[in-house]
C-alpha cells in the first residue's frame, strides 16, 4: 500500500491553519503524533511518501522531531519493520535540516528529487551507498547477484545488505532485496 | 535611595557593558532609573536587553526616554516603547508611533513566551526577510529560508532554556564603525531567564569537570552542542545558527551570567574577542547574530 502524506496540510490540520513553515520542536512533535497516527491506520506493510513540497521553512528542531524521530521508532519498532518512507519535495533549506538531523543520529533516508531521480540521503558510508545503488539499477535481487554487481564477496554483500534492511532503505522479499522507491 | 544608571549615546552590545557596569555593585532590590535622555542611537541588541534589564530588578525601574526626536520616533516604531511601558515606570513623555512609515525594522520589538510566538515571527518576516536579505544585502534568494531557520532557533533557545520570556528584534542598518558603512541584518535575542550555566547545571546527566563557570557553560552549548535534555537529538540549533553564519561571513555572540563568547571572529571585526570572562554579572542569555551585505 502507498501513502502520500503532505507536510504542509498536515501542519495546516494538527497545529494551525495559518501556519506554513515546521518551526518548533511542539510543532514537530505534533505533526509527527499526526503522522504516526496515519501510519498506524495502514497496516504493517506501507510505503509512504513524506512529500515537503508546500513547506516553508524547517527549522532543526522539526527535522528532529518529524524525520529523525519517524524513522527512529520505525527501526526500533518491529511491528514497522515492513513500514518504509521516501522524502520529495525538499529545498536545499530544508536538506540542510534534514542532513545535520540524519548526521547526528547516524540516519538515512531515500530521497526522490523528481527527474533527477532517486538517491540516498544522510549519514551513509560509500560501501552502503554503492550496494543501495546495485540494487536499485538492477531491480532488485539476492544478495549473490548483489555481490556480483558490486564485486564483493557474497557474505560481505549479505551484511551490507541487512544493514541496509534494518535502516528501511531496502526491502526484503521471497526473490531477495529490493530498493525503497516511489512508486508511481 | 534611587541611582541613575547613565545610557550611552550609542547603546550596542559592547556599550550595553557600561550600563551593567553600573548596576553590578548593586543589589537587586535598589531602585534605578534607567537614564536614556542623551542616547542617539541603539541597536536591537541594546533595546531588547534595556527591556531584559528592567526584568532582572526587584524592583520596577524608573525610565528617562531619549529626548532626541529622531531616535524616540525610531524607538517607537520598533515597539519598544509599547513593551518598555510595561516593565518600567516611565518618566517625561514617550514618542508616539507615527503613522505607516518606511522602515529598516524587520522585526518589531517582540515578546517571546511560548512556541507560538516563534510561528508568529516566523511567518511574518519572511516576505520582508527576502527583500532585504536579497535586495539590500545581495544575499542569494536561498538565505531567507536558512535566516528564518537561525531565527526560529535562536527563539526557541528561550523557551527552552530561559525559564521565563524574552524578547527578540530585527534591523537592518548602516555599520558605520566597521564594515566601512556596508549594510548588516542583526538579530538580537534577549532574556532574563535562568542562563546557560544553571540550564546546563540542570541535566542530571552533566559531565563533571575541574572548572565550570559561565564561560565554560557557553562553549559547551554554543559550541559543542550540549543541551540539559538527554534525548541525543538536541543541540543541534547552535550548530545550525553557526553554519549560517559562518556561510554568510556573519558573526554570532551569546553572553550569560559573567562572560560572553563569539562563535568565530569573521574578518571585518578582528579586534573583537572570541572569549571574554569575568564581566559585569547579568542574567539569562543575550545572543547577537550579524550578517553582512556582501559586496561583489
Amino acid at each position: 500500500m502507498v501513502n502520500h502524506i503532505d507536510l504542509s496540510s498536515v501542519l495546516k490540520r494538527s497545529v494551525c491553519a495559518l501556519y506554513s513553515n515546521l518551526v518548533t520542536r511542539p510543532t514537530g512533535a505534533a505533526v509527527r503524533t499526526e503522522i504516526e497516527l496515519q501510519l498506524g491506520q495502514l497496516g504493517p506493510k506501507a510505503l509512504t511518501i513524506i512529500d515537503f513540497s508546500h513547506v516553508g521553512a524547517l527549522d532543526f528542531s522539526c527535522a528532529d522531531e518529524i524525520v529523525a524521530k519517524l524513522l527512529l521508532s520505525s527501526i526500533a519498532n518491529p511491528e514497522r519493520q515492513d513500514v518504509y518512507f521516501v522524502f520529495r519535495g525538499m529545498t536545499d533549506s530544508h536538506l540542510d535540516a534534514i542532513e545535520t538531523v540524519l548526521e547526528r543520529h547516524g540516519l538515512a533516508l531515500v530521497y526522490d528529487r523528481g527527474v533527477d531521480g532517486v538517491r540516498l540521503f544522510g549519514d551513509i558510508d560509500p560501501a552502503g551507498r554503492e550496494a543501495w545503488q546495485a540494487v536499485f539499477n538492477c531491480g532488485g535481487g539476492p544478495a549473490d547477484e548483489i555481490a556480483a554487481a558490486v564485486g564483493i564477496p557474497c557474505e560481505e554483500a549479505q551484511a551490507l545488505l541487512e544493514d541496509l534492511r534494518h535502516r528501511r532503505l531496502l526491502m526484503r522479499t521471497e526473490e531477495g532485496y529490493v530498493a525503497v522507491r516511489p512508486v508511481s | 535611595m534611587t541611582t541613575l544608571i547613565d545610557v550611552p549615546p550609542s547603546l550596542d552590545d559592547k556599550s550595553f557593558e557600561q550600563v551593567l557596569d553600573q548596576l553590578a555593585p548593586l543589589p537587586p532590590d535598589e531602585k534605578i532609573i534607567v537614564d536614556a535622555r542623551r542616547t542617539r542611537w541603539a541597536s536591537p541588541y541594546g533595546l531588547t536587553a534595556l527591556l531584559t534589564l528592567a526584568q532582572s530588578r526587584a524592583d520596577r525601574p524608573g525610565f528617562y526616554p531619549t529626548e532626541i526626536e529622531n531616535t524616540g520616533s525610531y524607538w517607537a516604531r520598533a515597539n519598544f516603547y509599547k513593551h518598555a511601558e510595561e516593565v518600567y515606570e516611565f518618566h517625561g513623555k514617550a514618542h508616539r508611533t507615527p503613522p505607516h512609515r518606511e522602515s529598516d525594522v524587520l522585526l518589531e520589538i517582540t515578546p517571546i513566551v511560548q512556541s507560538g510566538d516563534v510561528h508568529n515571527v516566523v511567518e511574518r518576516i519572511q516576505k520582508k526577510a527576502q527583500e532585504i536579505l536579497t535586495g539590500k544585502l545581495n544575499l542569494e534568494p536561498s538565505s531567507t529560508m536558512r535566516f528564518t531557520m537561525a531565527l526560529s532557533e535562536a527563539c526557541q533557545n528561550i523557551i527552552e532554556h530561559a525559564g521565563c520570556g524574552g524578547w527578540v528584534a530585527v534591523q537592518t542598518y548602516r555599520w558605520q564603525q566597521r564594515l566601512n558603512g556596508r549594510k548588516v541584518v542583526v538579530i538580537a535575542v534577549c532574556d532574563a531567564g535562568v542562563g546557560f550555566r544553571q540550564s546546563l547545571e540542570s541535566s542530571p546527566a552533566r559531565r563533571l569537570r575541574d572548572r565550570w563557570n559561565d564561560a565554560i557553560a557557553l562553549e559547551e552549548a554554543v559550541l559543542n552542542g550540549v543541551s540539559r535534555f538527554p534525548d541525543v537529538g538536541r543541540g543541534q540549533g547552535f550548530a545550525g545558527i553557526r553554519r549560517f553564519v559562518g556561510h554568510w561571513d556573519g558573526k554570532l555572540s551569546v553572553r550569560s551570567g559573567t562572560a560572553r563568547i563569539v562563535a568565530s571572529v569573521p574578518d571585518w571585526d578582528s579586534d573583537e574577542t572570541a572569549r571574554e570572562e569575568g564581566l559585569p554579572p547579568f542574567p539569562g542569555a543575550q545572543l547577537q547574530i550579524t550578517i553582512p551585505e556582501r559586496i561583489a
